[in-house]
């Protein structure tokens, strides 16, 4: 029987369990797969809507920009759209990430600094929203 | 196993001993084929598309924060770095959007046959063409109307 060539640097006695321990999770990918479509199926009418809409508006004052925001329909389409755009952001950039960065400590911290800023941007955006919807005449 | 990662590249030989499987180049070596420009065109565009973000959020917090502020996005906007910055931003959004709905297509089991794959591609990037031409052509004429 002719033997296969066996590298020294392989580990023959390990199991198949333990060659995938340490390779990631193998429980919230599908998740995170999942909710990336979600929000971009989510993206696609919401920012086709919103094209329209700042074309619609072209050199428009702030008042006019003000209070077309301040609409209920618009600010909700506008929170939904800031949601969405955010969330599939640092869904994006963490695979981004994950595929460049191989020190697992930088990586790590990468990623909680974009899921940081995709947050407080959102926040900011959805703030500004509200204010627009609350503030509305 | 000095690698972690080196896992991955362990497979079985037919008479069931373990073998070191090489990598191949494939980046370096070969010609590109539309689809490996497509699936970086995706990428690309959606790194663009988040720094493009910020825009977004500038552009709402300023209209919420009174006439002065956002007199000031809207100067950005008009000067030559702005326009250019919105020009890239609308290509890249018709991009990411029509390489999106192509991905959510394969999701389904839609024009994954290999037949398909070139014509989509070249499809996404003419539509893309046409549709940033169409947004920049209605703005143009908005604005001298």
């Amino acid at each position: 029987m002719a033997s296969a060539r066996k590298p020294d640097d392989i580990a023959v006695m390990r199991s198949q369990l333990g060659r995938a321990r340490g390779l990631g999770s193998a429980k919230s990918g599908v998740h995170h797969w999942k909710v990336e479509r979600i929000t971009a199926l989510a993206l696609v009418p919401l920012s086709l809507w919103f094209v329209l809409e700042v074309l619609r508006h072209l050199g428009a004052p702030q008042p006019a920009i003000a209070a077309w925001a301040g609409r209920p329909v618009n600010a909700a389409l506008l929170l939904a759209l800031v949601i969405m755009t955010f969330h599939h952001t640092q869904l994006g950039l963490q695979v981004v990430i994950e595929d460049y960065i191989r020190n697992i400590r930088r990586r790590e911290a990468a990623i909680l600094a974009i899921k940081g800023a995709c947050l407080l941007l959102g926040l900011i955006a959805g703030v500004a929203v509200l204010k627009l919807a609350v503030l509305a005449h | 196993m000095s690698d972690i990662r080196k896992a991955d590249m362990v497979g079985t030989a037919t008479n069931g001993s373990t073998v070191q499987r090489p990598l191949s180049p494939h980046l370096t070596i070969y010609r590109w084929p539309p689809t490996m420009l497509a699936s970086i065109l995706n990428r690309a565009t959606g790194i663009a598309l988040s720094a493009g973000s910020l825009l977004l959020v500038w552009w709402l917090a300023a209209a919420a924060a009174g006439p002065a502020a956002f007199a000031q996005v809207d100067g950005f906007a008009r000067s030559p770095i702005g326009l250019l910055l919105l020009l890239g931003w609308t290509a890249s959004l018709f991009y990411h959007l029509f390489g999106g709905i192509r991905h959510l297509a394969w999701d389904m089991g839609y024009l994954f046959a290999k037949p398909s794959l070139n014509p989509v591609t070249y499809f996404i990037i003419g539509l893309t063409a046409l549709a940033t031409l169409a947004v920049w052509l209605a703005a143009y004429l908005s604005i001298g109307s």
